[in-house]
């Protein structure tokens, strides 16, 4: 009995807290964070519903079948119910597994625009680097032997290339309202990994890969990224931020920065 | 009692011995990282007197936490969960509950046993030596665990230790494996069929057939990643790396094939946590309610479906890990469909209660609190088996919830619900029942007021694996929740006191069994 209610009040206690509104997620920024939260809420509302009724029907029989001294039933098994049961699930189940791919292949399967500002990421232990193009619209040519942190060359932009001569790189990720943005993420010693909450957007950042990921953000303002791979000793402090502006303020941004770009 | 027996009951209790010390162990590492989390500024004293290194002073360093996270998942996975519900209990009562006088090969049962005591030596030497233990997590990861000091203290010789210790883990449990398997299919009473045999020897032979086939590729991982370490290979390595400002000069391997092989093994694993207590808990409500398991068959093929499956699902351990992004559509339609299986089972428990007269024993109780939790841990799976919504959670605290709930806490169920049970079988006494409620009630409420809200530090998107959350300006509105589990965390350990001395006491001076207690049908009762 006491077991009982004691699972009815746990159980009812979890279901409570999914309607407190204080630590939950932080306001999507894009279309796919939009999404992403739709089927997430409907994803709720079955786990939930299934939740409800198998506490409940827990909580039910052992009340309903405490000792009071009756004789037990002698039913061990019914092939009807096993079909219906395993029937019902694989459906539920299954449809769920459906339903989920839409926002999977909106950020996997589906290419970025070609009009995407591109975007270069470097990882390393334990800060973010971003590379920009210059005006041509390339990246130069990378050699590892010319990486140089304390020089301002986090990606090793070879000197002999013209076209690296312009590449901006900076600590911290900005990007344009409004225009698709597709990033190429790389890094140069362990795993590492690019998460920004309000785009419900993380990926691993595997050193020998290059690992295109695309979004376009649509709300002006500052993110935090943090490092979601375990990475090593300072992995709680590799921090690094998205910061989302105004396109004429991007604009001026990247100008004003690429004047400053010194020649590696 | 010999310490080197080959005796399958002394064998048996020497597991859930080096079971019982490990998660003592492995919670008290657990306490000082939740302690650490809310005060990561606070010097302690004994800290720095047990760690002059990870802890000058007193003040934790972010190595050491993460040494001590490394160990801590290690020992409750593999020396607690991998132990002591399958070789424990797997061991004492397989041959009893089939008719078999021992297991079939009883001094390779001896040598899996000393092997695995080996393999714990072994990892808590990692803990002593220079560097301390490796910080790359139970998963350990390459590069990061697989090119020695470079990457961090701890992963020079602490990280090889490692390595060591759970390739012995692997010989002891192929050899345990094929010792259960070969018991099961040779040693079974001639009157015995497979399908006449208890659920709870299912759930070891299914148990078994996992280990064979998950453990040898962890031991192939585990051989590859410490052949990376030392010998200069690069099975996992790629090239072009500059670590610490230095360039490496291995090229050619791949960090996510090592993924793939842990993983293999990896999510093969958690069915070795819980399917013997699958079996159990089964056993358990039979008996008291008075009935036989509902739908027998289908609870022996739902195992059998679940081990099968869960060889193919491991890839939803890295929907983010950068392969291809169509092989996610096939491990998420799959992974949702092993979770069919573990909802028949659960249909089948609810329907044995049905129509029961339900005696509230003990063991029942903790047989009732493994449901409620399997329940709640396991259906957070069909929001983490969809790629797309594991996108924004894969590595939170939601994921750390949902496996402990799952695979720790609900398996941990089982082992109580068990050692109540077959305690007066083990040791011709009671467990005292009134002190095992009691340890039950308070332990139940603790466990889901630590773990229901760490999924809600996830809904925040709070990383895992951080020594603190100071850094993050979104982590802040965490902080008082973390303040909450982590009291939460010393009232569950404190409550687990009730449990140690009702365990040791109860041996000298618990109420006297006699040889059914229970009113059970199975073999282990009848005979002495």
């Amino acid at each position: 009995m006491a077991i009982a209610i004691l699972i009815a009040a746990l159980a009812g206690a979890t279901l409570a807290l999914f309607f407190q509104p204080r630590w939950w997620f932080p306001d999507a920024i894009s279309a796919h964070a939009k999404d992403y939260d739709a089927q997430l809420l409907f994803t709720l509302w079955v786990v939930g519903s299934i939740f409800v009724l198998a506490q409940g029907l827990l909580v039910w029989v052992i009340f309903r079948y405490r000792d009071r001294g009756q004789a037990p039933s002698v039913n061990c098994g019914s092939t009807k119910l096993e079909l219906l049961w395993t029937s019902v699930t694989a459906v539920v189940f299954l449809a769920l597994a459906f339903a989920g791919q839409g926002i999977w292949a909106g950020v996997h399967l589906k290419n970025s625009d070609p009009s995407a500002l591109r975007v270069e990421v470097m990882a390393k232990q334990f800060a973010w680097s971003y590379r920009y193009s210059g005006a041509d619209g390339a990246f130069g040519r990378v050699d590892i032997r010319q990486i140089d942190d304390a020089g301002g060359n986090p990606f090793g932009i070879d000197s002999k290339d013209p076209k690296g001569a312009d590449d901006l790189t900076a600590p911290i990720l900005r990007v344009p309202a409004g225009r698709p943005v597709e990033l190429l993420l790389k890094s140069r010693d362990v795993i590492h990994n690019f998460f920004v909450r309000e785009l419900r957007l993380k990926q691993d950042v595997v050193p020998g890969m290059t690992i295109p990921l695309h979004f376009t953000a649509d709300k002006p303002g500052a993110y935090e990224v943090p490092c979601s791979e375990l990475c090593g000793l300072g992995h709680h402090q590799m921090r690094s931020a998205l910061v989302v502006m105004a396109p004429d303020a991007f604009e001026d941004w990247l100008l004003e920065a690429r004047q400053k770009v010194v020649l590696p | 009692m010999r310490i080197f027996s080959t005796d399958h009951k002394v064998i048996g209790k020497q597991y859930i011995g080096l079971a019982l010390f490990s998660v003592l162990f492995g919670m008290v590492l657990s306490l000082i990282m939740r302690f650490h989390l809310v005060h990561p500024d606070t010097k302690v004293k004994l800290f720095g007197l047990l760690w002059p290194d990870g802890a000058p002073g007193g003040q934790m360093t972010p190595e050491l936490y993460l040494s001590l996270m490394t160990m801590h998942g290690t020992i409750m996975v593999f020396f607690v969960l991998t132990t002591a519900p399958q070789s424990g209990f797997g061991n004492y009562f397989l041959p009893l509950q089939i008719g078999a006088h021992d297991m079939a090969f009883p001094v390779l049962n001896m040598l899996s046993f000393w092997t695995t005591a080996l393999s714990l030596l072994t990892l808590l030497a990692a803990l002593i030596v220079e560097g301390g233990a490796p910080l790359s997590g139970w998963t350990a990861y390459p590069p990061l665990s697989g090119l020695g000091k470079i990457t961090g203290p701890g992963q020079g010789l602490g990280q090889d230790l490692w390595i060591l210790s759970i390739a012995l883990f692997c010989v002891a449990s192929l050899m345990a494996a094929i010792n259960f398997i070969v018991t099961v299919i040779e040693l079974r009473a001639p009157d015995m069929g497979y399908f006449d045999m208890p659920l709870t020897c299912w759930g070891w032979f299914v148990t078994a057939l996992i280990s064979l086939f998950a453990f040898a590729v962890l031991l192939a991982g585990g051989i590859l990643l410490m052949l990376d370490r030392n010998a200069g290979t690069s099975f996992f390595i790629p090239g072009g790396l500059i670590v610490n400002d230095q360039i490496q000069t291995r090229s050619g391997g791949s960090p996510v094939l090592f993924q793939h092989l842990f993983w293999f093994f990896g999510h093969p694993e958690v069915y070795i946590a819980i399917l013997p207590g699958m079996g159990l808990i089964s056993t358990i409500l039979s008996v008291f309610s008075g009935k036989k398991v509902f739908g027998y068959k289908a609870m022996a093929i739902a195992l059998l479906a679940i081990g099968g499956l869960g060889f193919v699902v491991w890839g939803h351990h890295m929907f983010i890990s950068g392969m291809s992004p169509y092989s996610s559509i096939a491990f998420s339609v799959l992974t949702l469909a092993v979770g069919v299986p573990s909802a028949v089972k659960t249909f089948n428990w609810l329907a044995t209660l049905w129509g029961g007269r339900l005696r509230f024993t003990a063991a029942m109780h903790f047989a009732l609190g493994f449901v409620s939790l399997f329940i709640t841990g396991g259906i957070t799976g069909l929001i983490l088996g969809q790629p797309g919504l594991d996108i924004y959670f894969h590595d939170t605290y939601f994921v750390v919830a949902h496996f402990h709930l799952i695979m720790g806490v609900a398996a941990i169920f089982a082992i109580f619900a068990g050692l109540h049970y077959w305690f007066p079988k083990m040791y011709g006494r009671f467990l005292h029942e009134g002190l095992g409620k009691l340890h039950f009630y308070l332990t139940f409420v603790g466990v889901y007021a630590v773990f229901v809200p760490l999924h809600f530090a996830g809904f925040v998107g709070n990383p895992r694996r951080f020594p603190d959350f100071k850094e993050y300006e979104f982590l802040k509105s965490v902080m008082p929740l973390h303040i909450g589990v982590t009291h939460a965390a010393y009232f569950l350990a404190a409550a687990q006191l009730i449990f140690l001395f009702n365990y040791f006491w109860s041996q000298r001076r618990g109420a006297v069994a006699p040889t059914n207690p229970w009113g059970a049908t199975t073999r282990e009762w009848r005979d002495d």
